[in-house]
């Protein structure tokens, strides 16, 4: 039962990051009806960003949640306006292609400088107060031993996450943003820059994973495929949730977490599975996903 | 009847003049099978194409006329891929020789097509011992390491050092099966236990669920009967779950320098683990070593892979170059091999038995304290030899039909 316990935590971790991904990616959909592929790049760009700053600039963890999210974000904006935005109104698949094709790129040129083995980023070990070491060292919980790290990532993931769902669904900027997917004709006649607006919610998306990026350098390897390997899942967690829909998203990212990581401890083998068919089954019984309305 | 006679003389002698160009045939074709994008390309990938252009400048074959071409290509380490691959080179670009051919579940089924074909094989990447045992071919050199060799230094060591129970973390694919397989023999004959077992798919990112497993099975030693991506990863989210400070000892069954290079001296110290090749063993490997690192683009020291290619192929050159010309004959060419004694600089002298494992010592390592090290590379202390007689499987034990008894 303890055991039981420990995987049900480990899977709310790993939970973390595939809803701050899926975020990022339900809000690009829902908003820009964009299939971000380049999604899985921009988290490993987050990454890197976090790892550049620290051994070229001294610039520690703490600000690098801050500043990478900012600077892939600009990057994702640059993206935007010179490509993106040309394929408004197209069909998802030229969206779907040319995001794709910015993801190799972007895998393709890291690879070449940083090799596949990928580079190490240690845990904060500021700021030290009493017996703290920062978010380094855990704490025992009677059932498992808990990383502080790993702790902090699900407080921190869900905070970002509910205020990301605040943003877009209670405020009055999320209200225009929702209006301008529905017409963007419509709220433009109402004197709203509806062309920036759509870049910077891209931005936001971008960031968002950029964001996830920085909060995994301390766990795994920064490594230029890392999110290539996260990308295919995080898919299959925004489908099931429903495309474009923003709690839907969040919701299915922390569930499959936990159910991935009871797949571990009950039949390992699969675990790199069991979210597919999760997926296959959700849209046999409901195509829209679990939250999303028809289109 | 004269003139049939004549006729005939001419025919024989034209026969002989063809064959005596067959002997002269002096065309050499290398495919450099690897992965080139994937968790395996720092140890194989563009290094191993390095190292076997080196091999062919060192050889100085081109000054006796000889034409040696060398391919690459990316497996992605998909058994399916890989032979597709290996197909297109031995039907269509008549490719005569196959290096690196890392993932054991490539090089199994690749073996089986080069042997099919006739072709050849050193195989310096792959790990699992069954190259040279129920699955060993006429046609296949296993050249640097096996999954046999890494259980009987590694293994053995640490039980001898007071580690006799075992969890291992096996990557659930031929070669974490066979390196499982192996090392758990080996702990058991030395008078250890194996608690349990738990498979991860290959490259996953997230060991948490199966670290936590390890722990609370309270073996003394977590075997990591992995590569790669997935045993960095293994070690460092290790360390964060305290699993070295609650008193278990981490076993890295099969680790290479770029592993350790990426984990940083400060996550790697004091594991041990074992190879055939470190750049800084001796003058004869460092010099190779600082040409090679020179070349490379993020200016890395060879693995064993790729050292393993550079010495595989300066053999086959030396074979190839005595025997006058490529009788694009595998079985012919690997059979030489076997007859002559291996000797470089990488990897000393040495032999290549009736199995097709070649033999060379095993050196037990074990990872410098981020103060021991004068930096970058510096990374290593050798801390024990298995000479190279007993370092491998011994043929007694072999169930290779080639191996007479």
């Amino acid at each position: 039962m303890q055991a039981l316990y420990a995987q049900l935590l480990v899977g709310l971790i790993n939970g973390s990051f595939y809803a701050l991904l899926s975020l990022g990616l339900a809000v690009i959909f829902g908003m820009l009806n964009i299939i971000n592929f380049a999604h899985g790049a921009l988290y490993m760009m987050g990454a890197f960003t976090a790892y550049f700053l620290l051994h070229l600039t001294g610039i520690g963890y703490w600000w690098a949640l801050l500043i990478a999210p900012i600077v892939v974000g600009i990057f994702g904006m640059v993206l935007e306006r010179t490509m993106l935005q040309w394929l408004a109104g197209l069909d998802h698949l030229y969206g779907l292609l040319l995001t794709f094709g910015i993801a190799l790129i972007v895998q393709g040129v890291f690879q070449n400088y940083f090799g596949s083995s990928g580079l190490p980023y240690a845990i904060p070990d500021y700021p030290q107060i009493g017996e703290w070491r920062g978010l380094q060292g855990g704490m025992n919980l009677g059932f498992m031993f808990l990383p502080v790290y790993r702790g902090w990532v699900v407080i921190f993931s869900l905070v970002v996450c509910l205020a990301t769902w605040f943003l877009i669904e209670k405020t009055r900027l999320g209200a225009y943003l929702r209006a301008a997917t529905e017409n963007p004709t419509l709220v433009r006649a109402f004197g709203i820059n509806v062309p920036r607006m759509i870049t910077l919610t891209y931005g936001l998306g971008v960031g968002l994973a950029a964001l996830a990026g920085v909060l995994s350098a301390p766990i795994n390897q920064v490594r230029p495929l890392m999110g290539a390997d996260l990308i295919i899942v995080v898919f299959a967690v925004v489908v099931i949730g429903g495309m474009g829909s923003i709690m839907g998203s969040i919701i299915t990212g922390f569930a499959l977490g936990v159910i991935e990581g009871l797949t571990k401890y009950f039949y390992p083998e699969a675990s790199n599975t069991v979210v597919f068919v999760l997926m296959v089954l959700v849209l046999l019984v409901k195509p829209t996903g679990l939250t999303g309305r028809a289109a | 009847m004269k003139q049939r006679i004549s006729a005939l003389l001419l025919g024989t002698a034209l026969a002989l003049a063809a064959g005596g160009a067959m002997a002269q045939d002096k065309t050499v074709k290398i495919g450099v099978l690897t992965d080139n994008s994937g968790l395996y390309s720092d140890l194989g990938g563009a290094g191993s194409t390095l190292a076997a252009q080196m091999a062919v400048e060192d050889s100085g074959l081109a000054a006796k006329g000889w034409k040696i071409d060398i391919v690459s290509a990316d497996h992605q380490n998909k058994p399916d891929i890989g032979t597709t691959i290996a197909r297109q080179w031995i039907d269509v670009e008549k490719v005569d020789i196959f290096v690196d051919v890392l993932n054991s579940g490539v090089a199994l089924a690749v073996n089986n097509l080069v042997k099919e074909k006739n072709a050849v094989m050193i195989n310096t990447g792959a790990a699992t011992s069954d190259l040279t045992n129920t699955q060993c071919s006429p046609n296949t050199i296993h050249w640097v390491y096996d999954t046999y060799m890494l259980a009987n230094s590694t293994g053995q060591a640490l039980v001898k050092a007071g580690g006799d129970t075992w969890y291992f973390l096996t990557a659930d694919y031929a070669f974490g099966h066979a390196l499982e397989r192996d090392t758990a023999a080996v702990v058991v004959k030395s008078g250890g236990k194996v608690i349990g077992t738990v498979r991860h798919p290959l490259n996953s990112s997230d060991f948490s669920s199966f670290l936590l497993q390890a722990q609370a099975s309270k073996a003394k030693i977590v075997g990591m009967a992995n590569a790669g991506g997935d045993t960095t990863n293994t070690i460092k989210q290790a360390a964060e779950f305290g699993i070295v400070s609650g008193g278990q000892k981490l076993a890295g069954l099969l680790l290479f320098i770029n592993d350790v290079h990426s984990l940083g001296l400060k996550v790697a110290q004091g594991l041990n683990f074992t190879e055939t090749f470190y750049w800084d063993l001796n003058d004869g490997t460092r010099a190779f070593s600082k040409r090679f690192s020179e070349r490379m683009k993020n200016k890395a020291m060879p693995s064993m892979v790729q050292a393993g290619v550079y010495s595989g192929l300066i053999h086959y050159f030396k074979t190839i170059d005595a025997m006058g010309g490529n009788p694009h004959d595998g079985v012919k060419v690997v059979a030489k091999m076997k007859e002559a004694p291996t000797d470089d600089p990488l990897f000393g002298k040495g032999t290549i038995r009736a199995d097709g494992r070649k033999l060379h010592p095993a050196y037990l390592f074990e990872v410098k304290k981020p103060a021991e090290s004068k930096g970058p590379w510096d990374y290593y202390k050798l801390v024990g030899t298995t000479p190279a007689d007993q370092a491998f499987r011994p043929l007694s034990e072999s169930a290779c039909p080639l191996v007479k008894k």
